[in-house]
Parts: C-alpha cells; sequence; structure tokens
C-alpha cells in the first residue's frame, strides 16, 4: 500500500520520527484495534488512535450517551444525549480521520463474543469500568494470545499495565478474582475526576501504538498507577504468578465464564 | 525491624504477620493483593507469612470502579 500526498502530509509528524517513518506508519495502517467499552477510557483512546491512523478500531458497547457521561466521555457531545454510544463514537472518529475503518457492535461484551470479536484484532484496549469485565477481558486475551492494554480510573486514582499473554503477567497474576461486589466502589458511586480518563486512556493508546510499532519497552510485569492528587505515578514490579488459575503451572480456569454480581461473591473462597 | 511498603520505609516490630500488617495500616484484605519481594502472596498466607527485615511489601488495590451490587453497566 502507498500513502497519498494527503495521507503523507497529514501523518508527517510521525513519519519524521525515526521510529515511526514510513513504514511504521504503514504498520499504523494495518493495524486492528478492538476497544472495549466507547466511555471514559475508550473515548481518548479511540480519538487519539484514530488520528494517528490506526487501519481499524472496533469499538464495543451496549449503552447510549447520558448527560452524566460527558463530564469525561470526550468522544461524545451534548447532542448526542440518548445515542447508542458505537454509533456516537463512530461518527466522531469518521470525521477526525476518514481512513480509519470503524467497526461496532452495540452489544455487551460476554463469554459468548469475547473470544471470537477479540481474535479478529491485533490488540484489545479495556475501557470498561466494572471488575467482571475486566476479568473477562482479560480472560479472553489469555485465551486468544492477543496482547491487552489494561487500563483503570477511580476518584483520583487511575492504573495502566500491558498484558502480552503467557510472557508477562495477566491480571489475574495479580488478582485471582473480582472483589466481593459491592466493596470497591465504582465511579458511579464515588465519583471520578474526569481528566483521569483522559490521562490513563492516551497512556493505554500509547502503549498500543508501542506494541504495533515494536519500539520502546511496553508496561508488561509493571502497573503504573497515577495519583491525581499528588500528581504522582508509582511503578509496581509484577512478574508471572505460577499460581496464576489463568495463566499459571495449573490452571483452574480452562474456558471463558461471565463473573457477575451474584455468584461474584460465592467464587471468591478463601485463595481469591 | 525495617519494611519497605508501597516504596515507603516503615518500622514493625519483629513476629509482624502480613496480616498483622494490613491491620495495622487499616487495609481490608478482601480488597487487595499483597506482593512480598515481587511475588504475589496467597491470601490464604497473609496470616503465616512473617516480614524479615528488608522485606518489599506492595499492598494492590483494585483500581477501575466497581460494579455497583444493584447494577452491572458496561462502560466507565
Amino acid at each position: 500500500m502507498e500513502f497519498t500526498e494527503d495521507q503523507i502530509t497529514r501523518y508527517s509528524r510521525h513519519i519524521l520520527l525515526p521510529e515511526v517513518g514510513g513504514k511504521g506508519q504503514k504498520k499504523i495502517a494495518k493495524a486492528r484495534i478492538l476497544i472495549v467499552g466507547a466511555g471514559g477510557l475508550g473515548s481518548p483512546a479511540a480519538l487519539y488512535l484514530a488520528a494517528a491512523g490506526v487501519g481499524t478500531i472496533g469499538l464495543i458497547d451496549s449503552d447510549v450517551v447520558d448527560l452524566s457521561n460527558l463530564q469525561r466521555q470526550v468522544i461524545h457531545q451534548t447532542p448526542d444525549l440518548g445515542r447508542p454510544k458505537v454509533i456516537s463514537a463512530k461518527e466522531k472518529i469518521q470525521a477526525l480521520n476518514p481512513d480509519v475503518t470503524v467497526l461496532t457492535y452495540q452489544d455487551r461484551f460476554t463469554s459468548k463474543n469475547a473470544l471470537e470479536l477479540v481474535k479478529a484484532y491485533d490488540i484489545v484496549i479495556d475501557g470498561v469500568d466494572n471488575f467482571p469485565a475486566k476479568f473477562l477481558i482479560n480472560d479472553a486475551c489469555v485465551f486468544a494470545d492477543k496482547p491487552l492494554v489494561h487500563g483503570g480510573i477511580l476518584r483520583f486514582e487511575g492504573r495502566v499495565t500491558t498484558i502480552v499473554p503467557r510472557k508477562s503477567a495477566c491480571y489475574r497474576c495479580i488478582f485471582k478474582h473480582p472483589p466481593p461486589p459491592g466493596l470497591i466502589a465504582s465511579c458511579q458511586e464515588a465519583g471520578v475526576i474526569g481528566v483521569l480518563a483522559g490521562i490513563i486512556g492516551t497512556i493505554q493508546a500509547t502503549e498500543a501504538l508501542k506494541l504495533i510499532l515494536g519500539i520502546g519497552r511496553p508496561l508488561t510485569d509493571r502497573l503504573l498507577d497515577f495519583d491525581g492528587r499528588r500528581t504522582a505515578f508509582r511503578e509496581i514490579k509484577t512478574r508471572r504468578n505460577p499460581h496464576c488459575p489463568l495463566c499459571g503451572d495449573r490452571p483452574t480456569i480452562t474456558e471463558l465464564f461471565d463473573h457477575d454480581p451474584e455468584t461474584c461473591a460465592v467464587k471468591v473462597t478463601s485463595n481469591a | 525491624m525495617q519494611i519497605l511498603v508501597n516504596g515507603e520505609s516503615r518500622e514493625f516490630k519483629a513476629d509482624t504477620t502480613v496480616a498483622d500488617l494490613l491491620r495495622e495500616l487499616d487495609v481490608k484484605p478482601d480488597r487487595v493483593a499483597v506482593e512480598v519481594n515481587r511475588e504475589i502472596l496467597d491470601k490464604g498466607a497473609f496470616a503465616q507469612r512473617s516480614l524479615r527485615e528488608g522485606d518489599r511489601i506492595e499492598i494492590i488495590s483494585f483500581i477501575g470502579g466497581g460494579q455497583p451490587a444493584d447494577q452491572y453497566r458496561d462502560v466507565s
């Protein structure tokens, strides 16, 4: 594939970088990235990846735009209220960069569709706000052997980590199971400073671009935690856990399943 | 003895276990994972594992929003 004059101009600030160049920009153009959740984290991730010229962006989200979303979900705007988030996001992406193919799934990400979806992409970005979905995304990526860029935000704190299945620690290497329902507050209950979505979501986009380009040092085996009150990052070094129920030496999770609020508490046993 | 907790040096008395440490810091074990010298410690071992001089402890909390108890929403 060859770039047009306009594309060379559009991506010129990338092409100028020795680490990217025309060759790297072509890798970006061929990349397929799935963003699970077109909300707080998914918004900035989708916008920057679209601007960067990622060839195919998949968006899965079952929700419609709510007024309380607009404080941080910057891909959606006031006239989008009540519209499906994936449609609203697709329009913004295409207005920003018509080079991008946007595939939308107005659906929930569940154990039924997770594997098939993840397999169709090169990299997955976690942009969901609940633990059952976060664990499911992790599991699907490990089973499908797809790199995952995990992100989370709550109150003034955020976290990013990159997971390269069976090469670096997965989410279950650290947390075997989700916390019991109701134990950890949600953004809906506890609030979140809106800008955190931008900080964490754009780091996720950075990680995805690095993976596509094969440059730098990925955020693997490291949790990067951000404290917005102190404007401080803390890095927690991790490593694969041989006792991981998913990617450890003797895995007990051999197929996808949905952690749901009712069974979550039951599944969290003494060694959770 | 000196223990590094989340990168900060803290003084604990001998025979303190990981469970004791969490209690002292008012951290509920259900809400965190604990790493001792880069190895994730099984929750079942919190009460057994005694701290040793120079141990590096990371208390890792869940970040990402939990699902509200009465609702299961998809998106942050």
